[in-house]
């Protein structure tokens, strides 16, 4: 079996984790820039993450034989500080231009805040100005309907951003139909509490047309699960789907939407 | 017993089949919810707002439609559409605080 993990942060595994995701049968990664469990101080911080981001975790994950690619912005969860935000987003130009960079996320909100709203409306202009694609967060349990719904509108009310260049990650059972209602592709995370299980997950799968939707692990420093996409895999398996409903939905879905970066190289191709 | 509602994208398969791949699996989920009252129970103090929601989902179970995921979250959920002026916390606690 072959997938993608498109959805991982990887500065917070071990290197055993690269070891046992490529013996998984994964064939890139994926890294949104994320939350570090506690507030940076200052941009400098996030100029040495972004470093970290596009010079340090391509080649530790080359090491497995695994692409490495990833995302850029500042975390919803630091969005309150407005000045740190601004420093921030003027870091960032300088770091779209990596080789593997493919886009700005996973941007969106926490806890809905009117400082959250403009520092995503930010980002999404940021993402306009260069072309880029958008990896959205969603936010966490009672918050993550109505920060949904307020992300979409954001997007919507742009009015250059196309949906189809945006995936809005951490899609539940009461969040996903809107999503691909409305356009978008829809990620579903894997999180052993907090998000989808993968019996679940596959219950969704199987409640839409699965066209636009990816699956992730979002594997990070805490509780989650690296080999969570193809635990998923077997799920699937385990109900009898067809080995090519299965390789669609973990590896031609995710190289579909990603390869609307032209970084972006299916590993299929380069073999 | 609701009549079948098979999803277009799902191969087709019998209640027998679903209970033998996930039963034991739903079966010690819900000793692991009663005990959880249990302990509740045997503990000091008032309702938390988690518990409160927790409960009020609890006839969701028994309804006959699917979708039952989907209705607890939305109960569960800021019904509200406005942003904040600013958050206390950067967690979630699971449950709207704001539910009755």
């Amino acid at each position: 079996m072959r997938y993608i993990e498109p959805h991982g942060h990887m500065v917070s595994r071990t290197t055993d984790d690269y070891q046992a995701m490529a013996l998984a049968g994964c064939a890139a990664i994926c890294e949104p820039a994320f939350w570090a469990g506690f507030d940076r101080k200052s941009a400098d911080g996030f100029y040495d993450y972004f470093c970290q981001l596009t010079q340090i975790e391509p080649k530790r994950a080359a090491k497995y034989g695994l692409p490495h690619y990833s995302w850029l912005c500042i975390n919803p969860k630091e969005s309150e500080d407005m000045a740190l935000a601004a420093d921030v987003l003027a870091l960032i130009p300088e770091f779209l231009k990596a080789p593997t960079v493919l886009g700005i996320g996973e941007i969106g909100l926490n806890k809905n805040t009117r400082n959250e709203m403009k520092v995503l409306e930010q980002h999404i202009g940021l993402a306009v100005k260069h072309d880029q694609m958008i990896l959205v967060h969603t936010p966490h349990l009672e918050d993550k309907r109505k920060g949904t719904r307020l992300i979409m509108d954001a997007l919507k009310a742009n009015g250059v951003v196309k949906p189809e260049r945006v995936i809005i990650d951490h899609v539940e059972e009461h969040t996903i139909h809107e999503v691909l209602d409305q356009g978008f592709w829809a990620g579903i995370t894997l999180y052993p509490e907090s998000k989808a299980t993968p019996v679940r997950a596959i219950d969704m799968i199987e409640s839409v047309s699965a066209q636009r939707v990816w699956l992730n692990s979002a594997c990070d420093w805490g509780h989650s699960d690296p080999l969570s996409v193809p635990k998923a895999a077997q799920e699937m398996r385990r109900r009898g789907h067809s080995a090519a409903a299965i390789d669609r939905l973990v590896y031609g879905n995710p190289v579909k939407f990603l390869s609307q970066s032209p970084r972006f190289k299916d590993p299929a191709a380069q073999a | 017993m609701s009549p079948p509602q098979p999803h277009p994208g799902a191969p087709a398969r019998t209640r027998e089949q679903v209970a033998d791949l996930h039963f034991m699996d739903a079966r010690y989920k819900l000793l692991d919810l009663a005990a959880f009252l249990d302990r509740l129970d045997r503990a000091a103090g008032g309702e938390d707002h988690r518990v409160r929601g927790l409960r009020a989902a609890l006839p969701l179970l028994l309804e006959k439609d699917e979708g039952r995921v989907a209705r607890i979250l939305t109960l569960w959920s800021d019904p509200t559409a406005e942003p904040i002026a600013k958050a206390d916390t950067k967690a979630a606690s699971g449950v709207w605080p704001g539910l009755k």
